[in-house]
């Protein structure tokens, strides 16, 4: 049997019983449907939440002060909030470590700010001059504290677009050179950072930097920080720079055994790691539910096959009877139950990207189809059709001519 | 002495002749001592209980019994759809009775065209498409099928209006003459038809059985027809009798 003849035979049997095709398909087109929005959701959410913490700077390691612990009692002080990390250290780190590219120590507080008849309360951190580079930040107007304003303890802020709003009003332009008020000490407005985006605690746009220094002298009062950042040179030798740093930090904070530490590390790898596994399995489990659908609608195609292999016994019966082998019949069913599956999945991944775009444009998350989903989509239909195809085939190809014509 | 030389010499002609005959005429159909038994649950039934016999090619021969008689099993046979238990059968010097099922299928691809009671036509589709359809399995080129087909359907008596009609949409009579196109399109050396008037009426049956007379004269094709009826049976030349799995009979039709 020709290729084209076999078409031909496919398309009329399946047009003879229209809907009973249409719905059988419609099963397919569910579940590949399904199975493509669902998984670009899936790596959707997983792209923003990497690009967001990617946004926090990259190759970072992190050292926050720890609960610092003495033997019999525990002193606990919160993560972040204790004073076991001063400037020497971040210097220590940056004269002896040599896989640390950039070394940006920080303070933090929240303070009430006031500018002329406005206030607003928000994080204050005091930090260095490499902090734009290390933490991936632009300045939209004006200039980042230099290192002239660390050495002269200078009166100066930048101002995150958020804070800038809630002082001065959303769509001010004058913002540069005005001057706030943070803890009752006046400070000159020297930049503003561009919009980062982000939301909650840590929103990078509601934040005011100001000097390391000032921010120790003025508002924090003594010479402890609440983060080391480093920035490594590589990505490869982060994990070698968070030993050596750890390494360094126990030698210098006198503590021997390395669970006692007063301090804690975070690898910016282990935190995009860790998210990654997060929605790997978010989206394994949107897929697999879809998965489940698409099953159910392969069994609908062997239902609908193995009904159509009764209903037409005699048919197959005649078939046989003028020449037909088992291998036309076999084939010619197959091609109706394959048929039937790349219909579905056709129209299935396209309906399932119009739902990543809706999805996209009304829930705000940037999903994505890719192109390895939708050959896996295809590949998968025409699996089912092949699967779930071949056992009624099969029981065409195998029914005895005579019998068959016999059928009633 | 001269006479005993010449008549001699006419026994040899007449032997050399009655040879020539043989081999012009050849037999299409040759059946010796076919058994065929049924397995049913351990319990064995013989359907056909040794069966000979010759039919020649362009002979038009009615195989005849009442129900249980064997001669269903005996079609399915002659038609290559079943191989007897013991026996030998030759359809047009091959021998078919120990093939496999796809050599089978080419047999009857190739060698026979079906006629059955319920003439089995494939609703929903025309005329034309059903009678192309052994066309589609013989592998003959697309340009040449419609060709074949309309000759075959011309044979057949159909009128060419309805080419293009669905199947079911055709009366009984109709329906036949398409079974009878699609029996004759991919020329055959054997037309099998199986109770063929079995749910036509009279007059209808009468033109069917006219046209299998018809293509015997004129085409010379060789035809087996199966029925119980003997009025039906008459319309061939010979009448093969079986009865409980044997031939009871094999008698020349004289015809007015």
């Amino acid at each position: 049997m020709k290729l084209t003849d076999l078409f031909q035979e496919t398309a009329s049997a399946l047009l003879v019983n229209k809907s009973r095709s249409g719905l059988t398909i419609l099963g397919i087109v569910i579940g590949i449907a399904s199975v493509i929005a669902m998984v670009s959701i899936g790596q959707g959410a997983q792209n923003s939440i990497e690009s967001n913490i990617e946004a926090l700077g990259s190759n970072l390691v992190i050292v926050m002060p720890g609960a610092q612990r003495g033997p019999g009692v525990t002193i606990s002080s919160g993560r972040g909030s204790a004073q076991s990390l001063t400037l020497a250290d971040a210097e220590a780190i940056k004269n002896e470590i040599n896989l640390a590219q950039n070394v940006e120590p920080e303070v933090s507080g929240r303070y009430q700010i006031t500018a002329k008849g406005t206030n607003t309360n928000t994080q204050v951190l005091g930090t260095v001059a490499a902090y734009p580079e290390v933490r991936n930040l632009q300045i939209a107007e004006g200039s980042f504290i230099s290192d002239q304003n660390i050495r002269s303890t200078a009166k100066v802020a930048v101002l995150g677009p958020t804070v800038r709003d809630d002082l001065f009003g959303a769509s001010s332009t004058n913002a540069i050179g005005q001057t706030i008020r943070i803890k009752q000490i006046n400070f000159k407005v020297i930049g503003i950072t561009q919009t980062k985006g982000g939301s909650g605690f840590n929103n990078p746009d509601d934040l005011i930097y100001v000097p390391l220094s000032t921010a120790q002298q003025f508002l924090a009062g003594n010479s402890y920080l609440s983060t080391i950042a480093i920035q490594a040179v590589d990505q490869k030798s982060m994990t070698d720079l968070q030993t050596q740093v750890t390494t360094l930090l126990l030698d210098r904070h006198n503590i021997a055994d390395p669970t006692l530490a007063d301090f804690s590390i975070l690898n910016q790898a282990d935190i995009v790691a860790s998210a990654a596994t997060v929605t790997n399995t978010l989206t394994l489990l949107l897929g697999s539910i879809a998965g489940i659908s698409l099953i159910v609608g392969g069994i609908g195609i062997m239902n609908m096959m193995l009904t159509s292999v009764t209903e037409r016994t005699r048919e197959i019966g005649l078939r046989k009877a003028i020449g037909a082998k088992r291998a036309d019949i076999n084939q010619q069913f197959l091609t109706e139950a394959i048929m039937l599956t790349f219909i579905g999945g056709t129209v299935g991944i396209f309906l399932g990207w119009l739902i990543a775009l809706g999805v996209s444009h009304f829930a705000n998350l940037a999903t994505k189809v890719s192109l390895t989903s939708i050959i896996l989509a295809f590949g998968v239909s025409a699996l089912i059709g092949i699967i779930f195809g071949y056992y009624p085939a099969r029981r065409a190809a195998k029914l005895n001519p005579i019998e068959a014509l016999r059928y009633e | 002495m001269a006479e005993v030389a010449a008549s001699a010499l006419v026994a040899a002609l007449e032997e050399q002749g009655r040879f020539d005959d043989f081999r012009a005429i050849n037999n299409m159909i040759e059946v010796k001592n076919v058994v065929k038994t049924y397995d049913t649950n351990g319990i064995l039934f013989q359907a056909l209980k040794g069966v000979s016999f010759e039919i020649k090619n362009g002979e038009f021969v009615a195989i005849m019994g009442p129900s249980g008689s064997g001669k269903s099993t005996l079609m399915h046979i002659l038609g290559a759809l079943d191989t007897p238990s013991s026996g030998e059968y030759l359809l047009d010097g091959q021998n078919v009775a120990q093939l496999s099922d796809d050599e089978l299928a080419d047999i009857r691809k190739n060698k026979i065209g079906f006629i059955f009671q319920s003439f089995n036509l494939l609703p929903r589709a025309t005329v034309l498409r059903n009678v192309m359809l052994p066309l589609v399995y013989a592998g003959i080129p697309e340009e040449k099928r419609e060709e074949k087909a309309k000759t075959a359907l011309q044979h057949a008596g159909l009128d060419e209006s309805l080419l293009y009609h669905l199947s079911n949409q055709l009366s009984g009579g109709q329906m036949q003459r398409v079974a009878i196109a699609r029996a004759l399109v991919n020329d055959p050396a054997l037309i099998l038809a199986d109770e063929p008037t079995g749910n036509l009426d009279t007059q209808t049956g009468e033109f069917v059985l006219s046209t299998f007379a018809k293509l015997n004269v004129k085409q010379k094709r060789t035809i087996i027809l199966i029925t119980h009826e003997r009025d039906v049976a008459a319309h061939a030349n010979r009448i093969i009798n079986i009865r409980d799995g044997a031939i009871v009979k094999d008698e020349r039709v004289k015809k007015p």
